[in-house]
């Protein structure tokens, strides 16, 4: 048999509206996540963080905290001397018989600090000074100089998004034990398979003797690739002790330091024909990531312009430090450019709509298997008809009377998406049952569901015949979860084992049904030989041929079963009280490809999540810091605000499926949906209000002030 | 959370009793929502905790005479199921404006008159008054929420209460058990601007308890409604809100109440808008009229300028709202 | 955060309180019966994996009995543990607690109840949701010690352990969870709201879930579960 996917009229499961097989045990409350742990004898474990934003660590005295009523163990993990460079920065980490007594001991821990200088104004690189800059790239396609001059129309504008943070609801955080050298370390991980490896490097232990567990986790966002200072923290404290620990972040801290995107913000002038063809764009872009620099982001986004000069400059600050969020660097960059040629095109007088498909042939680059225009110009023709785009678009400002203003705005996006090396060991037992094993993970994208209906599918049984074993680092061997790259991994992986193992059934079979190995198909829980579906034999039928072996088989990511490179396309209707500057998102469509899909329905619960998180970033998601103490002034969700359930509009998800899109392979989706919202919503904004909200968060005050009523009158 | 001794008292005078006569000694201890929150987060810091939910008579809605008596541990839930918010759409609005059905189940009319500020300096552990090294954070700090009135300082937090703008436009009353016995004094009273770091936002004693919340007969047939402009239709506080009672005789506004929530340490009576509307019939214009007169006197830090706005619109919107359905 | 203000030991009155306290705790260790249990006992009995824990089941009588004896005379117990009873899916559990203690942790750290989630722990996010008394109740900040008397009811309590309460099963069908960990708070939330409204609107529903939030965006699953789950019976 081949490793190929079925042919779309041969496909049982794959493509299907399946429900996620771990459902049941998520909403019935009882799936103990990491944070739910609870062993025999387990400690709490809390930490001392750092008031100040940049301070020098004097002197770290524990004496006090370690006489504290319950504490079992104290570990000092910042050393004295050092600088810590944001608050929230963990400075000791200790282990106490109840949580409330570890919150006490922490109190009673003496840290000297001799405090230094900070920053952590999300401000432009000439108000920070050089200190706190670093200017990362300029440079320049075409000329640039000669674009602008042959222009007809010009437009320039600032644009940007604020920092905001992941705010993943379980919180970072683990509970460890060990057992003699061995230890069993429940993550709330998105790489099961790697965060032993690091907590092994700093305890001197094999990662053989490192067991991850994640059956579940509670959110991770690209925010939980490593073991972290707590991590180590934890499994010292374990050693120490003797005794189970379980470290979990407080809100406060989690926000804090757990995760942040970087801002962005920049001076974009963007140039055309006036029909609409784009020909020149220059930007000056900054932002802010935290201490360390950060990548720098190519600019424009998915516009391939023929003159184009862009420089941007990385501003140092002491805000915590930035982590990988969902689709890094694109819904910023998404927002700089699709809002820049929204405005552009508004000052052509053209429909956006008409601008994007003038330009379309300028959409992206194209691969060997990845033709962007094409889809993307699939994708706007299907949201424009879904959205009835041309209904409802007007000229900016043009809205009507009275002060609740409607307005639409579009935005595209892209991402790869190309497969992580995930290794599988697929079994096939005597009895009939069918197992695929597999260090990965699920962080609610619906990981597990795909794997068992890939090995389902691939076997010709239903999906409640088969066993999914992940979240265990004692299985092969899987990647990490970032980047949109799981689902091609597990599937093709799952397929490829899955196949093999069959083939070695197949040629268990063969002789009983008088035919070639390569002659039999799997189909409806029974196997058959192809064509002649009379001669068939029962799966467990087949499998008791096996006597008392069961077949284990091992897959690999196989990458022709995958490809990489999406489109996609948004549409949002907003209102906005020009009164109060109060948004609200009344819809939304998002129209998404993603070669193969594998399950309809959490494929597109991706897609509206991504919807509702970015309507969340777009209105309301920022962490606000205060200059004067160096502290986050919200760090916790009253204040770091999430949109609620009456906050999202009506939401319209069409995953694009058929020719073109099918027989490209699986291809990545987690990132790719989130990109636009922040676009889309900022181009509604500004056709309904006239003027442009130049950046994200979208708030009553920034609306208030984009119309001049920012103060009185 | 600091650890505490605890009682839960079944009388109102056994509770009295077990106050203290200075404040950050003993909490007082209703919904919870607020006070456990803030002992979270260290910004109280009270050795004993009085649980008064155990006292029968603090739980009901009584009509008399024209006029209602609101016990203090009458939950928002409780109230939005009662009359009240048919006869006074002010209160009912500003409760239903609390989207959180978890907090009107357990928050108290009360608890909400006497909840501590959410000020981010305050709940980040500098003080009601935002303290560090002698001067208050707010000014160059981050104010987008803080106050644009009453603001000389050092108090630039607003008053979080939902209800109190509502009862306040509605002349209510509060009753206040202390060891000498009950006073009574308007809503209006209970709210004060603390001039130095140890005074409080409220005129009640450390050692009473708010026990009841009366409205006046005379005010049953006056209009009134609240608006709120919120961010979020989720759980979310008030970025600002006007209630309003308007006193109508022969078409005509002859007596008004204006007043802001979310603005002010205080919930804040504008006397100016109170003026503008006084006399007149209530248009749109006079609405718009009493909405301008209502910012005057404004004071806008460096990020909250668009307060102003936000209560002109308020004032306005509160206004018109009490003609529908009237 | 370490600005934080904490009260030094033995300042103002802690004197007297623990005077008192120590006076009440005597009194009510000569009244009461030991009942041989400690939280070490819960905490070294908690399985990782099994729901029902060590705690001591009261049965029949002892119910009404555990549920009359409300909290304290009107004096102050603690701030040292206490022993209280929890009536809780209709069981009565006995535990020791500090006074301080919230119901969540509680339920979480000592009945090893984990069904109700630890997040904001502020009152704002419902993920900790459980049902008092029939309504819906944040137990991040409810006590412990202050639910005694009522009826606490948790997810675990909704269905037995073979079994999906029609909500959680709507929850499954509409994909109405993502990474799952606000899920229970939001079942718990929709239960409240479906066990009081017969015929619920889609305004409806998404008022009475103003209190949840969830971070993965599963709010057009959750609308969808909660109008399913009212018409195939979820007030069950």
């Amino acid at each position: 048999m081949d490793y190929k996917w079925p042919a779309a009229d041969k496909r049982e499961l794959i493509g299907k509206r399946i429900s996620r097989i771990d459902g049941p045990w998520k909403a019935s409350g009882r799936i103990k996540y990491t944070y739910d742990v609870n062993r025999p004898g387990m400690l709490y474990g809390r930490m001392v963080l750092s008031p100040y934003a940049h301070a020098k660590v004097v002197k770290i005295d524990t004496s006090e905290a370690e006489k504290m009523p319950g504490v079992k163990a104290v570990q000092i993990i910042f050393d004295e001397g050092k600088e810590v460079l944001w608050a929230g920065q963990e400075i000791v980490a200790l282990a106490a018989e109840t949580e409330e007594q570890a919150e006490e001991a922490v109190d009673k821990v003496h840290v000297e600090y001799q405090q230094l200088p900070h920053l952590v104004l999300d401000t432009t690189p000439d108000k920070a000074g050089a200190q706190y800059t670093k200017q990362l790239t300029e440079k320049a396609t075409g000329n640039p100089a000669t674009g602008f001059q042959e222009a007809e129309v010009t437009s320039e504008g600032r644009y940007g998004a604020s920092v905001i943070t992941h705010c993943c609801l379980e919180s970072h955080g683990q509970a460890m034990e060990w057992e003699g050298d061995s230890l069993k370390y429940w993550a709330s991980t998105q790489y099961v398979s790697g965060v032993g490896g690091e907590v092994g490097e700093a305890t001197g232990t094999p990662a053989s003797k490192i067991e991850v567990i994640t059956p579940v986790m509670g959110g991770g966002f690209g925010s939980k690739f490593a073991a972290d200072t707590w991590g180590v923290a934890c499994a010292q404290l374990a050693k120490k002790t003797g005794r189970p620990v379980k470290m979990m972040l407080e809100r406060d801290h989690e926000l804090m330091v757990a995760g942040a995107r970087p801002s962005m913000y920049a001076d974009v002038k963007v140039a055309a024909k006036k029909d609409g063809t784009l020909v020149a764009w220059d930007s000056q872009s900054w932002g802010t990531g935290g201490p360390a620099s950060g990548g720098a982001p190519p600019l424009p986004y998915i516009w391939q312009f023929p003159n184009s000069r862009v420089k941007h400059t990385a501003v140092l600050t002491n805000i915590g430090p930035d982590r990988a969020w969902r689709a890094p660097n694109h819904p910023q960059m998404c927002a700089i450019t699709m809002c820049a040629v929204d405005d552009l095109a508004a000052k052509l007088q053209m429909d956006p709509y008409d601008v994007f498909m003038k330009n379309i042939a300028m959409a992206g680059r194209s691969t060997p298997s990845f033709h962007p225009p094409k889809i993307y110009a699939e994708e706007l023709a299907k949201a424009a008809e879904l959205f009835d785009w041309k209904k409802k678009w007007h000229p900016r400002g043009q809205s009507g009377p009275g002060p609740v203003k409607t307005g639409v705005g579009l935005s595209i996006h892209t991402w790869g998406g190309a497969p992580n090396q995930s290794d599988c060991a697929v079994t096939i037992r005597p009895d009939g049952s069918a197992a695929v094993s597999m260090g990965t993970q699920d962080l609610g994208v619906g990981c597990r569901t795909v794997v068992g209906i890939v090995l389902a599918e691939t076997l010709g049984l239903p999906l409640e015949a088969v066993t999914v074993n992940i979240g265990d680092s004692k299985y092969p061997p899987g990647g990490a979860s970032g980047g949109s790259t799981t689902t091609g991994g597990v599937s093709s992986s799952t397929r490829y084992g899955a196949v093999q193992a069959l083939n070695q059934l197949f040629a268990k079979v063969a002789p009983s049904l008088g035919a070639q190995p390569d002659q039999l198909e799997a189909f409806e829980g029974k196997i058959r030989v192809i064509g002649n579906p009379s001669k068939s034999i029962s799966w467990k039928q087949a499998c008791a041929k096996l006597g008392a072996t069961p077949i284990t088989a091992t897959g690999k990511t196989f990458r022709p079963l995958t490809s990489a490179g999406v489109g996609g396309v948004q549409m949002a209707e907003v209102s906005v009280d020009t009164e109060t500057g109060v948004v609200r998102v009344d819809k939304m469509v998002a129209v998404q490809d993603c070669g193969l899909i594998i399950d309809m329905k959490t494929a597109e619960s991706q897609v509206y999540g991504a919807l509702i998180m970015g309507v969340t970033y777009s209105l309301y998601e920022e962490k606000i810091m205060d200059q004067q103490t160096g502290h986050c002034l919200n760090p916790n969700m009253e204040f770091y605000k999430l949109a609620g359930i009456g906050d999202v509009g009506e939401l319209v998800v069409h995953m694009m499926t058929g020719p073109g899109y099918d027989d490209r392979g699986v291809i990545g989706l987690g990132e790719p949906p989130v990109i636009s919202p922040g676009a889309a919503i900022s181009n509604a904004v500004a056709n309904a209000i006239g003027v442009r909200v130049p950046y994200l968060p979208i708030t009553p005050p920034r609306v208030l002030a984009a119309l001049g009523k920012g103060g009185m009158a | 959370m600091q650890n505490f001794a605890y009682a839960s008292p079944s009388s109102l005078n056994e509770a009295i009793g077990l106050l203290d006569a200075k404040w950050g000694q003993t909490a007082i201890l209703a919904g919870g929502t607020d006070l456990l929150s803030l002992m979270k987060d260290g910004g109280d810091d009270c050795s004993r905790v009085v649980n008064i939910k155990g006292i029968g008579e603090l739980h009901h809605i009584q009509d008399e005479n024209g006029g209602v008596r609101i016990a203090a541990l009458v939950s928002f839930d409780q109230l939005l199921g009662s009359n009240v918010p048919s006869h006074y759409p002010a209160i009912g609005e500003a409760a239903r404006g609390v989207s959180s059905p978890q907090i009107r189940n357990m928050g108290t009319v009360g608890g909400d008159l006497l909840q501590r500020p959410r000020c981010w300096y305050y709940r980040g552990g500098y003080g009601l008054l935002a303290m560090d090294k002698g001067h208050s954070l707010v000014p160059g700090g981050d104010n987008r929420y803080h106050a644009i009135f009453g603001n000389e300082g050092p108090a630039y937090f607003v008053s979080p209460s939902s209800l109190a703008p509502a009862l306040i436009a509605l002349q209510a009353k509060a009753t206040l058990h202390g060891p000498p016995g009950p006073r009574q004094i308007p809503v209006e009273e209970l709210f004060v601007i603390p001039k130095a770091e140890g005074e409080r936002e409220h005129s009640i004693r450390p050692n009473e308890i708010l026990t009841e919340i009366a409205i006046p007969a005379d005010v049953r047939e006056w209009r009134n409604a609240t608006y709120e402009v919120r961010e979020k239709e989720a759980l979310d506080w008030p970025l600002a809100t006007a209630s309003v009672g308007l006193k109508m005789e022969g078409g005509k506004i002859s007596a008004a109440r204006v007043v802001l929530g979310h603005v002010a340490p205080i919930p804040w009576r504008s006397r100016a808008a109170e003026q503008a509307l006084e006399g007149k019939s209530l248009t749109e214009s006079t609405a718009a009229a009493a909405g301008e007169a209502a910012v005057q006197g404004a004071k806008p830090l460096s990020d909250n300028g668009y307060k102003v706005q936000l209560v002109r619109v308020a004032v306005k919107r509160a206004l018109l709202r009490t003609k529908e359905g009237a | 955060m370490s600005n934080k203000k904490s009260v030094p030991p033995g300042a103002g009155r802690n004197d007297d309180v623990e005077e008192r306290v120590k006076d009440e705790r005597s009194k009510r260790a000569a009244a009461d019966e030991p009942t041989g249990f400690s939280r070490r006992d819960f905490i070294k009995g908690t399985g990782l994996a099994s729901v029902a824990v060590s705690a001591t089941v009261l049965l029949g009588d002892e119910v009404a009995k555990a549920a009359g004896k409300a909290q304290g005379e009107g004096k102050w117990i603690g701030p040292g543990p206490v022993d209280i009873t929890l009536r809780i899916n209709g069981q009565a559990r006995k535990l020791q607690v500090e006074p301080r203690v919230t119901l969540l942790d509680a339920l979480r750290n000592r009945l090893d109840l984990t069904g109700a989630k630890k997040v904001c722990d502020r009152a704002t996010c419902g993920a900790c949701t459980v049902i008092i008394d029939g309504k819906a109740h944040y137990s991040c900040t409810t006590l412990a010690i202050d639910a005694q008397g009522h009826d606490i009811l948790t997810i675990e309590g909704i269905a037995s352990e073979d079994k999906l309460h029609p909500v959680s099963q709507a929850f499954v069908d509409n994909d109405a969870q993502q990474c799952g960990f606000c899920t229970p708070g939001f079942v718990m939330a929709s239960k409240a709201y479906l066990d009081q409204e017969a015929n619920p609107t889609y305004e409806g529903v998404q008022k009475a879930l103003g209190g949840n939030l969830c971070r993965c965006g599963t709010y057009m699953g959750v609308r969808r579960a909660v109008l399913e789950a009212a018409k195939k019976g979820g007030r069950a």
